[in-house]
């Protein structure tokens, strides 16, 4: 704990009610999804980029480090304040500033919930893509610093291509602007590009600037179940090929598959070893045509079974295999190891066979979905933490799948980031000289260390 | 001996949570204040971090586990199915238990106190008519949800009844042989505020020939207890409850409250093996008509030209049991009704046991947001299937200034059934 007179100056700066001490307080801030928790200092729920400022340049007086936090739904640990210090809370920031129908362009702050943003959105007609499966609660702050991406981004491409402008206050306290409202912008280096999926170690974002589309008018679901994961993966070059961009091309593997069949009274064919979900958008006369011409494109590559939805109920229950998965896994183990590589599309059959035989070895079970469309893979190591041994196992086996997906020429980390989940790993991935270029941006921006220290880098910056 | 969990039985269940923070959506005490400890991965991790010996029961921590409505509703939309509500009350027990009852919820322990509410009334005023108060029991649910000296004057409240439902009929009152025999446990909003929701449902059940027993006997679910933290007002009332349903023949108990029926499937089979075998003969008064064949019934009389819109909100303890269904069918079956839907139906109303007493103001907050909702609908009646909702909903839409009345589903089937 430190000095009652930082206390008093950030009660000043942001108001008493909004510097929280109790320690009942601090517990409620000390954990994201990672389940892993450090209790901070005190926690502060600023209101404003000029509070922001203030309390940066405090911090910087006194090498206080600063720990910035959306909705706390991250997978990798960002917002955990694991050096003490101070958990900025960004909810209060929380407003709509502007919808600019003319120029599909919207200014945000960055508390604003993802889904509300969305909605909101779409009752002018409007769409913003990006769709992290947690939407409803993350925080568009929270999707910028981590460049969120979900099932629609093998269409339309993950938060990063939407953010053209931002407000930023940085580590050591300036409120600066970059990028700004046009669908163009070369003047200087792209700084927007720079802090999305910084992961809040360079700046704190205060005001986010997003395109936006117009909302394709319908879509259409189906499901298709192959009898092996290289007929599912072709399937997916195949579409893609046939010129059709589906929403959505999400992916179920057949060790998925058992653990449904084990767990639901879903419909799943013995003969089903894959599954494609599938998704097409646009307006409504084209999607029966394309949804034709997939089922053609497919057929050969030994299809099962396929369901299409013809109402907004059946494209519900075609959901519900996917969104069954999570209860389902637990009924296997009770804990997850949830990593989330990213490979080559075409390379997901091989990733798929390397993981197989990762979970065969330790004899754990690992099972496998995620975006084919993309090749980012869920991998879930379902593990026992009570079985001793089972920890270290895992452990392991997320080292093996690390290494296999880099061999294909992919990465650790698709969507959730490095945080401090993955940081001991980052020279698997990194040479040396890129690590290096990075800690030296990092040392450049936030002199003091103490923007959300120890993320990302394994060691000092 | 009826013997309520203790918060360390719940270990397991603590850990399900991962906190993905998913309740972050739903929860309607976060939503009317965004701190994480009002949400049901916040109170998690408190009750954690007290099992573990890492916080004390300071103020805090006594306030963000006051605020909780035990809803259910983080609980229904849970990827791990976490019984926050349980682990909440679980952990308003452990508090009562080291700090004494008055520590939590404030009036809480001197409610309970027979002579102390009467001096406090007679003192206080209050929102009920001291005469009228006097007649319900001192475990009553219904003190604890109007401790009269906390009740603000600003509150919208049913009459209390002079003459109590219960007082008014036979314990026996004899239907067709051939068919089902039912227990109609009516709870205390129906008894003591909302009577003619009871005779309503005699109506309804008499026109499809049943025979209904009305125990005099019968006491509080004890729901708002369980909200207060008061373990041993809950374990006594489900032990006299339990004597009345072993007293009893019949073939069905049947609620027309949705607290009532959490109460009795949800709190008593926790208390022990004694209350499993009547857990599956309770049902919701909805549930039971549809089963006997009445929505078909309803269906065959003639469609009014005259009807009116009603929406139907989903008690939250309904809704986390599945009953979404059947009271939808009845209201869709009347003929004098015209039903729409209105957004988020499944919201809590605010009311949450004792929750709205000690914070009434984001009782009100939470309130509002549905009276929205309502108003949004286009519909002239709100009905639903439990009378706390009705008072508060009733509530909510007299502080919006809005002219909706709320109803319960029996009083709208009651119009159109024969005298
Ligand atoms: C069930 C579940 C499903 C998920 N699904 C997906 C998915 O499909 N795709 C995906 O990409 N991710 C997913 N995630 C991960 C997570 O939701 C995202 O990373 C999300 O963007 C985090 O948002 P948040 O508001 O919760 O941020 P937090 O977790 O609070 O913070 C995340 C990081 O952002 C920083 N940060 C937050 N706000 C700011 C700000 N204003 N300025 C600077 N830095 C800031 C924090 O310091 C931290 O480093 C999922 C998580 C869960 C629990
Ligand atoms: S209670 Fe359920 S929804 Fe909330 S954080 Fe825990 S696991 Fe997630
Ligand atoms: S029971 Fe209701 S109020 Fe309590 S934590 Fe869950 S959702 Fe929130």
């Amino acid at each position: 704990m430190f000095d009652q007179s930082i206390i008093t100056k950030l009660q000043q700066i942001s108001g008493k009610d909004q510097v929280l001490t109790d320690k009942a307080d601090l517990i409620c801030y000390s954990y994201d999804a990672t389940q892993k928790q450090y209790l901070p200092d005190v926690v502060v729920h600023p209101g404003s980029a000029e509070e922001i400022s203030q309390i940066m340049k405090l911090a910087s007086e006194n090498k206080i480090p600063v720990f910035p936090r959306g909705a706390g739904t991250g997978f990798t640990g960002g917002s955990v304040p694991t050096a003490g210090g101070i958990v900025l809370g960004l909810t209060r920031l929380d407003k709509i500033l502007d919808i600019d129908e003319e120029n599909l362009v919207a200014t945000i702050e960055p508390g604003v919930v993802t889904a509300e943003f969305q909605k909101t959105v779409e009752k002018v007609g409007l769409f913003y893509p990006p769709d992290p499966a947690s939407l409803k609660v993350s925080t568009m702050g929270g999707n910028v610093a981590e460049c969120a991406g979900g099932p629609r981004c093998v269409k339309y491409g993950v938060t990063k291509d939407y953010i053209i402008g931002l407000e930023i206050v940085t580590p050591t306290g300036d409120v600066i602007k970059t990028g700004g409202p046009t669908m163009k912008g070369v003047v200087g280096y792209d700084l927007t590009k720079l802090i999305c999926g910084s992961e809040g170690t360079l700046a704190i974002i205060t005001e986010i600037v997003v395109k936006l589309l117009p909302k394709p008018e319908a879509k259409k679901t189906m499901l298709v179940l192959f009898d092996s994961i290289d007929g599912a993966a072709q399937a997916v070059s195949a579409i893609i090929r046939g010129k059709i961009i589906p929403t959505t091309l999400e992916f179920l593997d057949a060790r998925t598959l058992d653990c449904i069949r084990q767990a639901t009274d879903l419909d799943v064919p013995a003969a089903a070893r894959a599954v494609l979900l599938i998704e097409v958008d646009g307006d409504r006369e084209f999607l029966d045509k394309q949804v034709a011409k997939v089922s053609s494109i497919v057929q050969p590559l030994g299809v099962v079974e396929t369901r299409v939805a013809d109402t907004p109920e059946q494209s519900e229950a075609l959901w519900q295999m996917r969104r069954s998965i999570s209860a389902s896994l637990r009924q296997v183990n009770p804990d997850k190891f949830n990593e989330d590589i990213c490979v080559p599309r075409s390379k997901v059959p091989d990733m798929i066979r390397k993981i197989e035989s990762i979970s065969d070895h330790y004899q754990i079970p690992i099972v496998n979905y995620g975006h084919a469309g993309d090749g980012n893979i869920h991998v879930n190591i379902m593990v026992d933490e009570k079985t001793p041994g089972d920890h270290e196992k895992a452990e392991k086996a997320v080292f093996e799948v690390f290494q296999g997906a880099l061999e294909l020429g992919g990465t650790m980390s698709g969507e959730h980031g490095v945080g401090i989940m993955k940081a001991p790993f980052l020279d698997m991935e990194l040479k040396a000289n890129t690590i290096d270029y990075m800690k030296t941006i990092k040392r450049a921006l936030d002199p003091n260390n103490i923007l959300n220290p120890g993320k990302i880098f394994p060691s000092d910056v | 001996m009826a013997k309520l969990k203790k918060l360390e039985d719940y270990r397991d269940e603590i850990d399900q949570c991962v906190k993905c923070g998913g309740c972050r959506a739903h929860c309607p005490a976060f939503g009317a204040e965004k701190h994480e400890g009002r949400v049901a991965r916040g109170k998690i991790a408190l009750a954690d971090s007290l099992l573990k010996g890492d916080v004390e029961l300071e103020e805090k921590f006594l306030l963000d586990m006051s605020q909780c409505l035990l809803c259910g509703s983080c609980y229904s939309q849970c990827p791990n199915k976490v019984h926050t509500e349980d682990i909440v009350a679980a952990t308003r027990r452990e508090i009562a238990n080291r700090k004494g009852l008055s520590t939590f919820g404030k009036g809480v322990g001197t409610v309970l106190k027979h002579q102390g509410v009467m001096n406090l009334l007679a003192k206080g005023g209050g929102a009920f008519s001291k005469l009228l108060f006097k007649k319900i029991p001192e475990q009553s649910g219904l003190r604890l949800r109007f401790p009269a000296p906390f009740i603000s004057s600003d509150r919208t409240l049913p009459p209390l009844t002079s003459k109590p439902f219960r007082e008014r009929h036979p314990e026996v009152i004899p239907g067709d042989p051939d068919k089902p025999t039912v227990l109609f446990f009516t709870g205390c909003g129906i008894n003591y505020m909302y009577p003619d929701s009871g005779e309503a449902l005699l109506k309804a059940l008499k026109f499809i020939g049943v025979t209904v027993i009305i125990p005099k006997a019968q006491v509080c679910c004890g729901l708002p207890a369980v909200s207060a933290g008061a373990a041993n007002t809950v374990e006594s009332l489900a032990e006299e409850n339990l004597a009345v349903f072993q007293q009893n023949k019949y073939d069905y108990i049947v609620t027309a409250c949705a607290s009532c029926h959490s109460g009795l499937t949800q709190i008593y089979p926790g208390m022990g093996e004694e209350f499993n075998e009547f857990r599956d003969k309770v049902k919701d008064i909805f549930v039971f008509l549809i089963e006997q064949g009445f929505a078909d019934k309803l269906a065959q009389l003639p469609k009014r030209q005259d009807q009116v819109k009603v929406t139907y909100h989903d008690p939250c303890h309904l809704r986390n049991h599945g009953i979404t269904a059947e009271p939808r069918a009845i209201l869709k079956a009347l003929p004098q009704v015209d039903f729409v839907e209105m957004e988020d139906a499944g919201t809590c109303c605010g009311l949450g046991g004792t929750y709205s007493v000690y914070h009434y103001d984001t009782s009100k907050k939470i309130g509002a947001k549905k009276a929205g909702f309502i108003k949004e609908s286009g519909a002239e009646l709100v009905a639903t299937d439990c009378p706390g909702c009705i008072m508060q909903l009733q509530d909510s839409i007299n502080h919006a200034d809005e002219k909706q009345r709320v109803v319960h589903i029996l009083d709208l089937v009651a119009e159109v059934l024969p005298e």
